[in-house]
């Protein structure tokens, strides 16, 4: 019965897929008329426009297109002008970098504030007020003090990563069963082996759950992020498409940013599952 | 040995009402037990029982007294008192080796893995786990976690082995075969025990002494009932002694009626000097003494 559940799902999925593939194909046929478009709009768009074919490329062009990137995904032509597999390890080792420090951050300080009362009270306040602002408002204060555009979107992806991280980890740390912290007690377990040996497994699955909506977070983030400072990166990528009109490298970028996305995400899914345990 | 291997003195436990002042669930509570002794104590649900098995273990502090054990007033937890929790409280990412084998490397620090592991085959085999080693809690059974957990209490060797309702969730029959193996165990390891219950046959079944303690909240220990059956008790016979029924009834009189009148009924109660009764059939008690009984 789950067999044919998954099978049907798949079925409908590819279904939906080729209707959607379909009425793209045949939207983006027919030729547009140019005249009611208007002139200044025309010019913008230059030839396509002009020659009556649609500016919205079609499923076939982008197709052709992306085979011609996945045939040469590390090509470095210059500054504006190189394979997508380069713009996104730029902007994954940014999303990593960024995150990694989120990490080593965030953990310990959120096992602190899980762990004592006083510093869950003091540090309140500030997280508070810290959480809500938008990671992308930090950028020209991250620009002015750090003055390097490539630090600034990892900083940027370490603020807006940090946050749930810390207050999962923080959530997990306090909501550990008492009974398991009593089994510790009376075996004489120190605090610093209480927190390894007991604290921690018991709050991975919680720190875990942070951790992975921090990731989707970050990489939400660094394409705003790159599309400011520029350079390099997958959001830069888009941004420079846009410029050059070409919107079938837009269709592209999008869509490697959505498959990035989910893998980033599938693999925090995977983590958690290994240290999820039942109960 | 000493006749008071565990001494109980004084303690209070107090909690801050709500209109200012504190709620006493009970005061100048004296209890001893000597080494080697299982002691029960029975009382109705929320008289302080636990409290008092907490304070012991040292996971609570009283509000007043002192709890002194082996001669030295505790302080704190310790790895001489063991604890076997209601809810058995196994740390569920590890298996049955791995939670004992916690136990056994927090008491002998410097063991390494093989030995710590073969100390803890020993008690997961006393406890007739053999073979489930590499379980991991939630694949076990109720009455499988609660042989887990005493496994774990028992491989640190503790002077004292505390149990707070050990059973109270299993059903009859997995109940009645802890039950017994607890007995053998304590009984040939000497082991000093203390535990709470809710239910009448299983404190005359394991017990030495039991406590009775009146309803709280102002909850005072009232008597300490001595067991009159024979040390070798079996637990499908227990009913066929003669003593039984004066004992049963001693204890389910109290705690129908007496545990609510106590108070009132006897002022004069000395706290420090509680009386011990030893019910009997066909009459009234005879001096206290473990052996005395006959079949
Ligand atoms: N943190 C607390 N604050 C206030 N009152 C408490 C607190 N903990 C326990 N009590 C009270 O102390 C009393 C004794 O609790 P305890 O758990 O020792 O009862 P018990 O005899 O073990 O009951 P049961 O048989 O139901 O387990 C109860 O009336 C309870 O309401
Ligand atoms: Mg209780």
């Amino acid at each position: 019965m789950i067999q044919s559940l998954r099978f049907r799902a798949a079925v409908v999925s590819i279904a939906i897929f080729l209707a959607f593939i379909g009425v793209w194909h045949l939207a983006t046929r027919q030729t547009a008329s140019v005249g009611t478009m208007s002139p200044e709009y025309a010019k913008l768009m230059g030839l396509t426009a002009t020659s009556g074919k649609s500016a919205m490329p079609g499923p076939l062009d982008v197709g052709a297109k992306l085979w011609e990137h996945l045939k040469r995904p590390f090509y470095d032509n210059g500054p504006n002008d190189k394979g997508l597999g380069i713009q996104l390890a730029y902007s994954i080792g940014r999303v990593g970098l960024g995150y990694l420090i989120a990490v080593i951050v965030a953990i310990p300080l959120g096992f602190l504030i899980g762990m004592s009362p006083l510093m869950n009270k003091a540090l309140d306040p500030f997280i508070q007020v810290l959480k809500p602002i938008s990671p992308l408002a930090w950028m020209p204060l991250a620009l002015y003090t750090i003055k390097d555009s490539s630090l600034s979107a990892i900083f940027v992806i370490f603020i807006c990563s940090v946050w749930p991280m810390l207050l999962n980890t923080a959530f997990g740390v306090a909501a550990v069963r008492k009974e398991w912290i009593n089994v510790a007690r009376t075996l004489e377990v120190g605090t610093f082996r209480r927190a390894f040996t007991v604290i921690l497994p018991a709050a991975a699955p919680t720190i875990l759950t942070g951790m992975r909506i921090s990731i989707g977070i970050a990489w939400l983030v660094i394409v705003a992020a790159e599309m400011l400072v520029g350079g390099t990166g997958i959001g830069y990528f888009v941004w420079n498409e846009w410029n050059n009109l070409s919107i079938t490298n837009v269709i592209i970028a999008i869509l490697l940013i959505g498959i990035v996305g989910m893998l980033l995400d599938q693999i925090l899914a995977r983590f958690t599952r290994m240290v999820t345990f039942p109960e | 040995m000493t006749t008071k291997f565990i001494s109980i003195e004084g303690i209070a436990k107090r909690y801050p009402a709500a209109a200012g002042g504190s709620t006493t669930i009970f005061e100048d509570l004296w209890l001893s037990m000597p080494s080697g002794e299982f002691g029960c104590i029975i009382g109705h649900s929320g008289c302080g029982k636990t409290t008092v098995l907490n304070i012991l273990a040292g996971l609570d502090e009283p509000s007043e007294g002192t709890v002194i054990v082996d001669g030295q007033a505790i302080s704190g937890t310790s790895l001489d008192r063991a604890v076997i929790f209601q809810s058995h409280a196994l740390l569920p990412w590890l298996t049955v080796m791995g939670n004992i084998a916690y136990a056994v490397s927090s008491k002998w620090r410097k063991w390494d893995k093989t030995k710590v592991r073969a100390h803890a085959q020993t008690y997961i085999d006393k406890v007739g786990l053999t073979g489930s080693e590499h379980k991991r809690p939630s694949e076990l059974s109720g009455g499988m976690k609660q042989r887990v957990g005493i496994a774990r209490a028992l491989s640190i060797t503790p002077k004292i082995m505390l149990m707070d309702e050990p059973f109270s969730a299993l059903d009859a029959l997995t109940r009645g075969t802890l039950q017994d193996e607890v007995r053998r165990v304590t009984l040939e390891t000497g082991q000093t025990t203390f535990m709470i219950t809710h239910d009448v046959d299983e404190a005359m079944y394991l017990a030495d002494k039991i406590f009775l303690m009146t309803n709280g909240p102002g909850a005072v220990l009232a008597e300490i009932v001595e067991n009159p059956l024979p040390r070798d008790r079996s637990r499908i016979d227990l009913h066929k002694h003669p003593h039984y029924y004066a004992l049963r009834n001693h204890i389910i009189d109290f705690l129908v009626t007496r545990s609510k009148t106590f108070t009132a009924t006897t002022p004069h109660h000395d706290p420090r000097h509680v009386p011990v009764v030893r019910p009997a059939f066909p009459e009234a008690p005879t001096m206290p003494s473990l052996h005395s009984a006959t079949r």
